[in-house]
């Protein structure tokens, strides 16, 4: 049991957690995408997963991948994605907004009946 | 003169360590006379396209936008998990709203960055960018702070532009 076997642990847990966590932020943005009413509000789930989802799992990768040409390469695959990712969700809700789409703006909360119920 | 010859030779410097890191090979004969061929190529094309300044590369900012990037990392989080606690909440309970928000003083790439550092932050994405203001799309009313994005808009020119942050 030397000290380079328990930071080697320590690496793979960090690389571990930041993966898995990043996978559950991945999960909900799916999820948020399917339960929200529009077009527009969905954009805002599908951003959960490109920001946080995907920069989680390339750090835990990074991690994984130690001290070495691969982990350069994962640091610009982030870079790219941070700087590319808000560029490409403008013109996709610009397009839409210029074709006239519009965007839902009243309250949405369908179960809004389900309180006066009580029965949950 | 001078100032374009500076910027040239940095940016050949970062094209070369670049594709270096990308391909690992150090000393390969024919390969690595094939990637210093490129970095020439891509540099000529540059200059002869007049695109040499100090927007295309932007040494003297970097560490700027690194802190920039840092404190904006940190709102993406927090953002971040406001959205997922909306958007899972078993009762779905979102009021979408739509708010101009006036842009301060700055240049073209102030104002690209605030505009940018809007869309990545979660829950609020810019729609249209008009003349003075942004048009910006919430997912919910408590995104559309308004305070915040004056905030946000001011270290972004800070980080653009430099000056006080």
């Amino acid at each position: 049991m030397s000290v380079g076997f328990f930071i080697e642990l320590g690496l793979d847990l960090a690389s571990a957690a930041l993966m898995l966590t990043g996978a559950v932020f991945v999960l909900a943005g799916a999820l948020g995408m399917l339960r929200l009413p529009d077009f527009y509000t969905r954009l805002h789930a599908a951003g959960v997963t490109d920001t946080l989802g995907a920069e989680m799992i390339i750090i835990g990768l990074m991690l994984q991948s130690g001290w070495s040409l691969v982990t350069v390469k994962l640091a610009l695959l982030g870079l790219f994605v941070f700087l590319t990712s808000p560029t490409a969700t403008h013109a996709t809700a610009n397009a839409a907004y210029k074709s006239g789409l519009k965007p839902i703006l009243q309250r949405f909360n369908p179960r809004a009946s389900d309180d006066e119920g009580g029965a949950s | 003169m001078g100032r374009g010859l500076l910027y040239g030779v940095i940016l050949t410097l970062v094209l070369a360590v670049l594709w270096l890191l990308l391909s690992g090979m150090w000393w390969h004969g024919i390969i690595t006379g094939l990637g210093a061929a490129s970095v020439i190529m891509s540099i000529y094309m540059t200059a002869r396209f007049g695109l040499i300044d100090g927007e295309t590369v932007p040494f003297k900012s970097i560490l700027r936008f690194a802190r920039y990037w840092l404190w904006l990392g940190g709102e993406i989080f927090k953002a971040n998990i406001e959205v997922v606690k909306l958007a899972l909440s078993p009762k779905l309970n979102i009021k979408p709203v739509i708010t101009h928000v006036g842009v301060s003083e700055g240049s073209d790439l102030a104002r690209t960055t605030y505009a940018n550092s809007i869309t990545l932050t979660p829950g609020t994405v810019t729609v249209e960018v008009e003349e003075g203001g942004f048009l910006i799309h919430a997912l919910d009313e408590s995104f559309a702070d308004t305070e915040a994005f004056i905030d946000m808009g001011k270290r972004a020119t800070a980080a653009a532009d430099g000056g006080a942050s």
